[in-house]
């Protein structure tokens, strides 16, 4: 692990396992060992800001991680977006099978609320972004570009190949707890 | 209650911001002027961490339905309360049926309005902030909407009988009741201010810090300063405020070069982190930053120091200073 600082009250930890690395950590803060605002886990890191002391990191490594939460979301997809034909001389295999298959993990969440990056696709399977963003993703679109799978809580701009669309409402602020998605949240994509 | 008759450019609820939700990816929002926001609330007798209104670059007004306090702190605007002149950074008497007009400022962009008892829209997620880039939180002001208006807090009340003076002063500064500004309009429900005995405090002097043609911002290196070849360049040039929003404000200048090219992998944000995207101009990022991005982070801006850059216009100039590690 290597600490960065980052501005005045904000440390960068750079990590093996960000999930892991937050579930301890929001532990931790839970238990009083850590005083910080945020803990935002990436792709690589995990950021904390609003730090009060540097927490002694021998005491925090996941090796006592708690297991990971048992939370688990189905999401049932019809399978027809505009770009699944490119994902699928891609892949060349069925995309909707391929991701059914995919056992997949948020790894964090970000861009907007709700929306988190989910991992699990092999290396193979990675995808670059669309060469000029769509102005438009309608709410629902699932979607693909490097490792990550992921699906737009609300229509955006978006650089993300779409294979299709779901029903489910993705963040929802009179839901407790809003975001479906949580880093840590196992995901299994289903045909709707 | 409150209702807009206009709202300017861009007018928005804020108060200290949403705190504990960036890893959903909701970011703070809240004042970009923070210490504006603070002042105005206590100089109406507020928890500096009640909701206020910031205006951007002023040209509002607004309507009060009940008699209340206000002040204006941030972007100095000329202000008058049904035509008469009132005063910026001092708080005045908003009687019911009266209507306050907010024009221009000379300097800065923002201006925050504190009522007595704060904008009471509903919060969401522990915040009454409008997020410009997510969308959570009140939808910007919009004419004809009415805005909530607290009951006033018990507590500022206590804090304030026990400061010497503080009364007398109060009752120096206490505006004219409504019949004494136009009596043809009163109604009976419509005239005595607040009658709380404990309104806000008079203050002499508010000083006013709206930056003219240069600011210098406190910077930190890193943590990314190593993906650049002399991150230490930030330092020696003169940048200049371009477009900017409540997400970031784009800077003007020579670009930084990389030493490190390729992706960086997506990672957390904060507010005052100055990213370099691929042309090498940087950014920084303000109260409605993404919670994470993907290119690298030379520097963080001090947070006291971000309400100057929130109220630089397009054109003023910017230097950076800090340790050079």
């Amino acid at each position: 692990m290597l600490v960065r600082r980052y501005g005045w009250d904000g440390l960068l930890l750079e990590v093996d396992d960000p999930a892991a690395w937050f579930r301890t950590l929001r532990a931790a803060r839970e238990r009083g060992e850590l005083t910080c605002e945020e803990i935002v886990p990436a792709a690589r890191t995990v950021l904390l800001r609003g730090v009060r002391g540097e927490p002694r990191w021998t005491d925090l490594t996941p090796s006592a991680a708690p297991p990971a939460p048992p939370s688990r979301l189905d999401v049932p997809v019809h399978w027809d977006g505009p770009d699944l034909d490119a994902v699928a001389s891609a892949w060349q295999a069925d995309p909707a099978r391929v991701l059914r298959e995919t056992e997949f993990t948020v790894a964090f969440c970000g861009f907007a609320p709700g929306f988190g990056y989910l991992a699990g696709l092999p290396e193979r399977r990675w995808l670059p972004r669309l060469a000029s963003p769509r102005a438009r993703v309608p709410a629902g679109s699932v979607a693909l570009a490097g490792p990550y799978a992921g699906i737009y809580p609300r229509s955006s701009p978006g650089g993300w190949q779409l294979v299709g669309r779901t029903e489910l409402v993705l963040f929802d602020l009179d839901r407790e707890p809003p975001a479906l998605l949580a880093p840590g949240t196992s995901v299994r994509f289903t045909d709707a | 209650m409150l209702e807009v008759l206009a709202p300017g450019p861009l007018a928005t609820v804020q108060d200290l911001g949403r705190v504990g939700y960036a890893e959903l990816g909701v970011s703070r929002s809240g004042a970009l002027d923070i210490a504006a926001l603070r002042l105005a609330n206590r100089l109406v007798g507020n928890p500096e961490s009640c909701a206020a209104i910031e205006l951007t670059y002023g040209g509002a007004a607004l309507r009060a339905h009940t008699s209340v306090w206000c002040a204006l702190t941030g972007a100095a605007a000329p202000l008058s309360v049904d035509g008469r002149p009132a005063p910026y950074g001092v708080a005045f008497g908003l009687p019911a049926g009266s209507s306050l007009a907010i024009g221009l400022p000379r300097y800065g962009i923002r201006s925050y309005l504190a009522v007595s008892g704060g904008i009471a829209v509903a919060p969401v997620l522990g915040s009454r902030s409008t997020d410009t880039l997510s969308g959570i939180g009140p939808e910007p002001l919009n004419t004809g909407r009415i805005l909530p208006v607290g009951p006033g807090d018990p507590g500022a009340r206590a804090a304030s009988s026990v400061l010497p003076g503080a009364g007398d002063a109060r009752r120096a500064a206490a505006p004219p009741a409504r019949d004494a500004v136009s009596p043809e309009v009163r109604g009976p429900e419509t005239g005595a201010m607040p009658a709380s005995g404990a309104g806000p405090f008079a203050v002499d002097f508010v000083p006013a810090t709206m930056p003219g043609g240069e600011i210098r911002l406190r910077v930190r290196r890193g943590p990314r300063d190593d993906w650049f070849s002399d991150p230490g360049e930030l330092l020696r040039h003169a940048y200049t405020v371009g477009q900017g929003d409540r997400i970031g404000v784009r800077l003007d200048g020579p670009p930084l070069a990389r030493a490190v090219t390729g992706e960086l992998p997506s990672e957390g944000l904060l507010a005052g982190a100055v990213q370099v995207p691929g042309d090498g101009r940087p950014l920084v990022f303000l109260a409605d930053h993404p919670t994470t991005g993907g290119y690298p982070v030379v520097a963080v801006v001090h947070p006291a120091d971000l309400g100057l850059l929130a109220q630089a216009r397009p054109g003023t100039r910017v230097f950076f200073h800090g340790s050079q590690r």
